[in-house]
């Protein structure tokens, strides 16, 4: 996966690696020009480093949740273990 | 990708929306009722809508030389269905509307149409298709996520040249556009789908137990030809 991702760079040296929503944009543009969008968002955030920050916000707000969660699955599964281990230890001495 | 918002001229916005809203509406009346039925699914609806989240934020660069983004939606397809996947897709969606000026809310019905619809239902059949061919559970999550995104980023490409003719008409706008989107995204697709099997092995070795008690088409199965259409109670 590394590999997938860092190719881009080796093959393409001198690529801009704009966005493909931004190269969207540019292509309606040839297409039809003189197009403008008829609104605008209601927000936008004032740099592009501000928007990779609040990119990594929204990454990291999900990475939280799936770790929560993952969490709570290993702990679940490490209470049955447990359970069924002293389950089959008291079966066996009788207790 | 998310068409942004302005993009989409009337009346092509609300077409879209009006595509959209039904299968939404009907996505929500499933996970609620799934919800109810199974309390113990929230945590797995909540990892399958992070997994969106998270995978929907990252910028990728790819090696045509620009940026995209994957859509994440293979795992909650599997697990859920299309229906469920859209109403995650779209929580999504209004998040990036609202806080990053990512896709916007006039054309998110038209978003919503390509990453939480069509990708999926796509998605889906590629699953079943795998089923019945008897592949196993890994690679068929790989295939049922790269092609549903790849897929998602098709019709987005479809969606604008539909709107977007120019001189060449709409086949000649059609390949423009998935020049930019479809080819960029390839090996975006690969990656999303190898990063799927990972969650997908996780949460069948953790919860396979429970997938099975709602018939969701992630779960191990004894049977080559599993139900067809039945994943919830």
């Amino acid at each position: 996966m590394v590999v997938l991702f860092v190719a881009p760079f080796a093959l393409n040296p001198g690529a801009s690696y704009s966005g493909s929503d931004d190269q969207g944009g540019e292509l309606i543009e040839q297409i039809q020009t003189g197009y403008k969008p008829w609104i605008q968002p209601w927000w936008q955030p004032p740099s592009s480093e501000i928007q990779s920050l609040l990119f990594s916000v929204q990454a990291a707000l999900g990475a939280l949740i799936i770790g929560y969660y993952i969490g709570v699955f290993k702990a679940g599964s490490g209470v049955m273990k447990a359970d069924s281990k002293s389950k089959s230890q008291s079966e066996a001495t009788g207790t | 990708m998310h068409i942004m918002e302005g993009f989409l001229p009337s009346p092509w916005w609300e077409i879209w929306w009006a595509i959209a809203i039904p299968p939404v509406a009907y996505g929500i009346y499933k996970t609620t009722k799934l919800a109810k039925a199974y309390p113990e699914t929230k945590p797995l609806l909540a990892i399958a809508g992070a997994f969106i989240l998270v995978l929907s934020s990252l910028k990728l660069p790819s090696v045509t030389g620009s940026c995209s983004h994957p859509t994440g939606t293979g795992i909650a397809v599997v697990l859920f269905g299309p229906w469920i996947t859209s109403v995650l897709s779209i929580i999504v969606l209004v998040f990036q509307a609202t806080f990053l000026a990512h896709g916007g809310f006039t054309t998110m019905g038209a978003n919503d149409f390509s990453m939480g619809i069509a990708g999926p239902i796509l998605g889906y059949l590629v699953w079943r298709a795998c089923k019945i061919a008897g592949t196993r559970g890994s690679i068929s999550m790989f295939l049922t996520a790269a092609l549903a995104d790849l897929f998602t980023y098709v019709i987005t490409g479809i969606q604008l040249a539909i709107v977007f003719q120019g001189a060449g008409g709409f086949m000649d706008s059609l390949l423009k556009f998935e020049a930019v989107y479809a080819v960029t995204q390839i090996p975006l697709s690969i990656g999303e789908g190898i990063l799927s099997v990972l969650m997908y092995d996780f949460l069948v070795k953790y919860r396979g137990d429970l997938l099975k008690q709602i018939r969701s088409i992630a779960a191990p199965t004894e049977t080559v030809m599993p139900r067809l259409g039945g994943e919830t109670r």
